[in-house]
């Protein structure tokens, strides 16, 4: 340590992990307080207690449509990301049971650990998957079109699943070209749209996908509440079954509370994107301001700068530096980031996704990723750098101790 | 949520373990106020055994989770499997392939702790790394000493013999002055959430019996090791090994050979007038040399990998008097160490030594320090 002392002026820690998940926005929790106090009801009941519920649930249903450019019926309420992608995925082989071949799923090589376990599940029941490498962090479009037509010899193409953004590079992925195409050879297409929506205009008519996934607790929302749009003519046979809510595409009585954030979340979201992706996109651009200009940390390599990416995320590279290492030290000096994806992190193997995009292990490994939010300020970001240029000082002063016995 | 360290100038690393011992280490330093981090190792990932009460389960890390919430601290777990399972368990199951008595703890301080975690403690910016040992630091003329915990009955120092003057430097063992009870009061004070747990096995990672564990191990990755009986190569672990008397007499055959300890009377199977111990195990032969009680007895033992902490005594070539202890839980015998070429020694004792083990550690000591040790290779006779 260098002996300066760390975070003197605040004793507030900084979050800079909005990938990871954010902070409830204080006018959500107020819409949600009611439905956590004084209000209650299960919108299927037909008395007046279940009619409020159930219009408070289709309130939150019109935000999201609108959210999305979509028509409030073709919503589906579930509890998370991860449920409604393996909904969709898990639905193909409910679908197949029948027929003699499995089909074959065409997707990307960094999808998020639930379509890409899904997606193995069904390798293991017999389709086959595609995997279409991002090289340099973004799929090549014409690659996975050529993947969806027809091939002697093979099944042909029943699911295409693309992320629109990817949660570690923040690359945005060509969802729309793939689906165009996709359109014409008649397989549907299922964006997990989860780190884009909040941060990026995410429209269904413009995508003209099938089936699109959002969380949440990515843009401001509640945890536990997630939607699963879903275009009308697209089949979706209910994994859960029983009760008839959701149109019977997935029983269960509706967390209203978190139906309720969500909605409110969404509504937030829609009316103030220009001005988030605004905001994002400065602080992000400060960090990587401050990083090539100020020239105070050497060898910082940002990834996929020249890429289209999420307004509020960055990927960097320190070489030479370990990035669980860096990671902790940040943490104790009261700043939140993440080497990669939360779900690996407490691992030291670099991440599968970082791999799949062409970057060597070292790369991976030497990697951080900083992802702001609507509450950062500028003066955070300041701060942020200096304590990465001394941490990041700090780590390379560190030869290996040679441990002499 | 702990706060942000407002100056981590003098930061110690605590090895957390989850245990009691650990805990209270992890509780004394953050009363201290001065700038700590929590740091457990998930050394064995058999999430799907049970595992409560050892010391590398992943149970475990959760109560050093707890523990470090409750002292107000900042914790990490630290996946570090795949280096575990390359220095002491593969080796662990080597030696006992090879007719050893392996010694596993030794090794995991020596090449886990202090070594492996202390350099990632070094790079999150710790200048010390505290863990819940019993034994002390002491400084000398010629640097830092190890001794022997006040309380001889938990002493471990034992185990810490491989350490270096450089990792002692950078070790603090906060419990070496402190009675168990003690330890565990403190817990009780601080309300601590282990402060009943019981105590940690001596190998952390066998949850059933050491025999059936190697055999696994062993069934599992063959590639990995040597099955010294199986001369066909086929793999086969049950070849039963041929027992004989000190003078070659067959007396039968018994169970494979690496299922016999150095020392173990039981479960022989043979009829005899005498008590009957197992002498010697020859995995190459595939013959355990069994006997009575007299000839367990060796004047002294040769060893390798000899360590000193400090620079090697004076004269340690021509000899060294030292009480040397041959296993964690002998009481020790004077003796006199010869340092031999390319790390090996040879050590007599002043009386005959009852289990002369090989894979075990001799330890030597002066009074209460620790002035380095060697690994068991054979009886002197």
């Amino acid at each position: 340590m260098d002996g300066t002392g760390y975070n003197t002026d605040s004793m507030a820690a900084v979050y800079l992990d909005h990938n990871a998940t954010t902070p409830l926005d204080p006018r959500v929790r107020e819409a949600m307080l009611p439905w956590l106090g004084e209000r209650h009801g299960n919108p299927s009941s037909l008395h007046a207690f279940g009619q409020a519920a159930k219009n408070a649930v289709e309130e939150a249903r019109e935000k999201v449509a609108a959210l999305l450019g979509a028509r409030p019926p073709e919503i589906v309420f579930c509890a998370s990301g991860t449920e409604a992608n393996n909904a969709v995925l898990f639905d193909l082989a409910f679908a197949a049971g029948s027929r003699a071949t499995p089909g074959r799923i065409v997707t990307s090589g960094f999808e998020h650990p639930s379509v890409r376990e899904a997606a193995n599940r069904l390798g293991e029941r017999g389709f086959e998957i595609d995997r279409i490498a991002p090289r340099g962090g973004t799929v090549d479009a014409d690659e996975m079109i050529a993947a969806l037509e027809a091939r002697p010899n093979r099944p042909p193409a029943s699911l295409v699943a693309l992320m629109l953004a990817n949660n570690e590079l923040g690359t945005i992925q060509p969802v729309g070209q793939v689906a165009y195409a996709a359109r014409a050879l008649g397989v549907p297409v299922l964006c997990d749209a989860v780190q884009a929506v909040g941060k990026m205009p995410v429209s269904v008519v413009d995508l003209d996908v099938d089936a699109l996934v959002l969380g949440g607790h990515k843009f401001h929302g509640p945890l536990g509440a997630a939607a699963l749009w879903l275009r009308k003519s697209f089949d979706l046979h209910g994994y859960l079954v029983g009760g008839s809510q959701e149109r019977r595409r997935r029983a269960s009585t509706e967390n209203v509370p978190a139906i309720v954030g969500l909605g409110a979340a969404a509504e937030i979201a829609a009316r103030e994107l220009p001005e988030r992706h605004r905001h994002l996109a400065a602080l992000r651009d400060r960090i990587e301001r401050g990083l090539s200009e100020g020239a105070e940390i050497p060898e910082a390599r940002i990834h996929c700068a020249d890429r289209l990416r999420l307004p509020n995320t960055t990927h960097i590279a320190f070489s030479g530096v370990e990035g669980e290492a860096l990671l902790i030290r940040l943490d104790l000096a009261g700043f939140a980031v993440s080497t990669g994806s939360a779900c690996s992190s407490g691992t030291v193997e670099p991440s599968k996704g970082m791999l799949a995009a062409g970057f060597s292990s070292e790369e991976a490994l030497s990697s951080l990723r900083v992802s702001v939010g609507i509450t950062n300020t500028e003066a955070e970001i300041d701060a942020f750098l200096g304590a990465l240029a001394r941490e990041v000082a700090a780590l390379r002063r560190l030869a290996p101790v040679p441990v002499s016995r | 949520m702990s706060a942000p360290l407002e100056n981590s100038a003098g930061l110690t690393a605590i090895a957390m373990s989850g245990g009691l011992d650990s805990s209270v280490v992890a509780w004394l330093l953050a009363q201290e106020g001065r700038p700590v981090v929590g740091l457990s190792m998930l050394l064995w990932d058999r999430s799907e055994e049970a595992s409560n009460g050892r010391c590398c389960g992943a149970l475990d890390l959760g109560d050093a989770k707890r523990v470090a919430q409750q002292a107000g601290i900042p914790h990490y777990t630290l996946r570090m499997d795949q280096e575990f399972r390359e220095k002491v368990v593969d080796p662990f199951v080597g030696d006992y392939l090879a007719g050893k008595t392996p010694s596993p703890c030794v090794a995991c301080n020596t090449w886990i702790k202090f070594d492996l975690l202390w350099q990632k403690a070094r790079a999150f910016g710790a200048e010390k790394l505290a863990t819940g040992h019993y034994a002390r630091i002491i400084a000398g003329p010629e640097g830092p000493e190890l001794h022997t915990a006040t309380n001889p009955e938990k002493d471990q120092s034992y185990y810490l013999f491989e350490l270096s003057a450089e990792q002692l430097a950078a070790s603090q063992f906060p419990l070496g002055g402190l009675t168990k009870t003690r330890v565990r009061e403190l817990a009780r004070e601080a309300g601590l959430a282990v402060a009943e747990k019981g105590e940690s096995m001596e190998v952390c990672f066998v949850a059933g019996g050491v025999r059936e564990f190697v055999e696994s191990e062993a069934a599992a990755a063959p590639e990995r090791f040597k099955i010294l009986s199986d001369r066909d190569g086929a793999g086969d672990l049950g070849t039963p090994a041929l027992l004989v008397d000190s003078e070659g007499n067959e007396l039968g055959h018994g169970e494979p050979y690496y299922r016999y300890t150095v020392g173990q009377r039981r479960g022989l199977g043979l009829a005899s007038a005498n008590r009957l111990y197992v002498l010697r195990i020859e995995p190459e032969a595939n013959r355990v040399v069994v006997g009575g009680d007299d000839e367990l007895f060796a004047p002294g033992l040769s060893a390798e990998r000899l360590h000193w902490i400090g620079p090697p005594p004076d004269g340690s070539d021509r000899g060294v008097e030292a009480t040397v202890k041959i296993r964690s839980r002998h009481p020790g015998v004077a003796a006199r160490i010869r340092s031999l070429p390319g790390g090996l020694a040879e050590v007599d004792f002043e009386t005959p030594q009852r289990g002369v083990a090989p894979g075990q550690a001799a330890v030597f000591y002066d009074g209460t320090r620790v002035l380095g040790g060697a690994w068991i290779t054979g009886a002197l006779r």
